[in-house]
């Protein structure tokens, strides 16, 4: 169900941990649905030159994390505010339709870190992420 | 690597000595029941053994009390529609539980929202427990229909139900119970349990997919559930699945024989596990009751990491066991069961549940031991949450 490249950066997730003297750091999602990301983010002459995560939840939560922490690496924070869920997950080479919605919020983790860099308050009810309760119809 | 498999509560491999007796029904004696001539004779006569090592096996006074169905699904499907169209007249008002499996969830909400029916959805203890006084409580005039399972798929709690056969039997309201977790890991007898209808599946205990069977009590007023032929005694139309029937029987047969050796040598490794968990891992919470529970259940809550990811690490490693997270369960909530337990959706998330089957080992037990304390470790150095 998960492609190849999702299931490696499952078993050998990059950039795992906290970065201590961080600039930024954004949360994203939480324990009642299942995934919690943080991100850490280390700005250096308006490059991201270190970001870090830690990522409570399923194989897509982690791996969207990894993914999104490389991507952005090296980035001026213009071009990582650019970088959307739908390309993490891209790289990722695809994600079942079930996890694009529920699971994929690394980009939205990496813009709020940016966004707390750059001294704009975001809130919750900012967040891109919303769950969609469908229950079933008979 | 060798692999373990540790999902018994999901399905069982067919035991080699039932694919053998089953085989000669696919091939030789392939006859049509129904049929007046000697290949129909034969596959009746094979049903009516089968049959005979149903009833058996649950107790049931006449196999004519047995109806096969395709599984355990269609027996509750069968059980509680069957027993609402046949009553509706009377009353709508159906009894059940918040832990039932969907198969019985599911069917009560239909007949909820698309027959007018009315339907109490009982509480349970944290340990997952119906409260029999509960059931009483919610009895009504127009009370038609009692369903609580004989024993949770989840979390293994096996719940009070020849008090609540009693309570039933006394308030003349006709009860089934979803027993296809029980039977054949644990001792079933129908009128013991003073149950009117019980659902059975034969893929949870060593037979194949694709058979079970719902017990009617006779004079147990139930619609007809299949239209067509004159098959089950005019209950159930379809040309009889013999080689299906055939194996649930030879399982039905093995697993009376060997019910308490079986019994015995699942509790002692579901107590090695629960154990060795409690012991080697921290912030873990078994989830159902200690002792009222099924030989082969463990299920843990194993705080601040998240079911799936526990599953595809074990995966991994060959270990195949399942979650109640709501990555598994295929929906955007975790378990219904860990919920009504009490369980916080972050906990419930976390869930882990390994069900051991006859073919499980202490050096699969010793596997899971080994290989769960460094995943949850690794899970948990990843986790915002974790704080150890």
């Amino acid at each position: 169900m998960y492609s190849d490249k999702v299931m490696e950066h499952f078993q050998n997730p990059r950039n795992v941990g906290e970065i201590p003297d961080a600039n930024g750091v954004g949360t994203v999602g939480n324990a009642k649905c299942g995934d919690i990301m943080k991100m850490f983010i280390k700005v250096e002459d308006n490059i991201i030159t270190d970001v870090k995560f830690k990522t409570f939840g399923c194989g897509a939560a982690i791996a969207t994390s990894s993914m999104a922490t490389e991507l952005a690496v090296g980035k001026t924070v213009e071009e990582a505010l650019e970088l959307t869920n739908k390309a993490v997950a891209e790289a990722l080479d695809g994600l079942p339709p079930a996890k694009m919605h529920c699971s994929n919020l690394a980009a939205d983790a990496l813009k709020k870190a940016i966004n707390n860099y750059l001294g704009i308050e975001t809130d919750d009810s900012d967040e891109v992420h919303h769950h969609h309760h469908e229950h079933d119809e008979f | 690597m060798k692999r373990v498999y540790m999902d018994n509560g999901a399905t069982t491999p067919t035991a080699p000595e039932v694919l053998e007796v089953m085989k000669p029904y696919f091939t030789d004696v392939f006859g049509n029941a129904s049929s007046f001539h000697s290949f129909g004779r034969e596959a009746r006569n094979a049903i009516t053994e089968a049959r005979d090592s149903v009833a058996k096996l649950i107790g049931a006074d006449d196999s004519r009390e047995i109806v096969f169905t395709s599984g355990g699904t269609e027996a509750d499907n069968y059980a509680i529609k069957g027993v609402a169209e046949a009553l509706e007249k009377k009353g709508k008002h159906i009894i059940t539980s918040s832990i039932e499996h969907h198969a019985v969830l599911h069917t009560c909400q239909y007949l909820e929202k698309k027959k007018g029916f009315e339907v109490t959805y009982l509480p349970v203890d944290e340990d997952g427990m119906v409260n029999p006084a509960d059931v009483k409580d919610a009895i009504k005039e127009d009370t038609i229909l009692i369903t609580i399972m004989m024993a949770n798929n989840e979390v293994g709690t096996i719940q009070p139900i020849v008090k609540i056969g009693e309570i039933a039997k006394e308030a003349g309201v006709t009860f089934h119970t979803d027993a296809v977790q029980a039977v054949g890991s644990i001792p079933v007898d129908v009128n013991q349990l003073n149950v009117d209808l019980l659902s059975l599946s034969g893929h949870k205990f060593n037979a194949p997919k694709g058979i079970g069977a719902l017990y009617i009590r006779k004079g147990t007023k139930v619609a007809k559930y299949l239209h067509g032929g004159a098959q089950e005694r005019n209950r159930r139309a379809t040309t009889e699945n013999v080689p299906g029937i055939v194996g649930l029987g030879k399982a039905c047969e093995i697993a009376l024989n060997a019910m308490d050796e079986k019994s015995a040598k699942l509790i002692a490794l579901r107590d090695r596990l629960i154990s060795g968990i409690e012991e080697q891992v921290d912030y873990v919470k078994l989830n159902g009751h200690r002792t009222e529970r099924l030989p082969g259940n463990v299920n843990f809550s194993i705080r601040y990491i998240e079911g799936e990811s526990i599953l595809m690490k074990l995966d991994l490693e060959g270990i195949a066991a399942s979650s109640g997270s709501a990555c598994t369960s295929g929906s955007l909530d975790p378990s219904h069961v860990l919920l009504a337990m009490g369980l916080t959706h972050e906990v419930a998330h976390g869930s882990l549940r390994l069900t051991l089957g006859n073919y499980n080992t202490e050096e699969d037990v010793d596997r899971i031991l080994d290989v769960l304390p460094k995943v949850v470790t690794d899970l948990r150095a990843m986790s915002p949450i974790y704080n150890g």
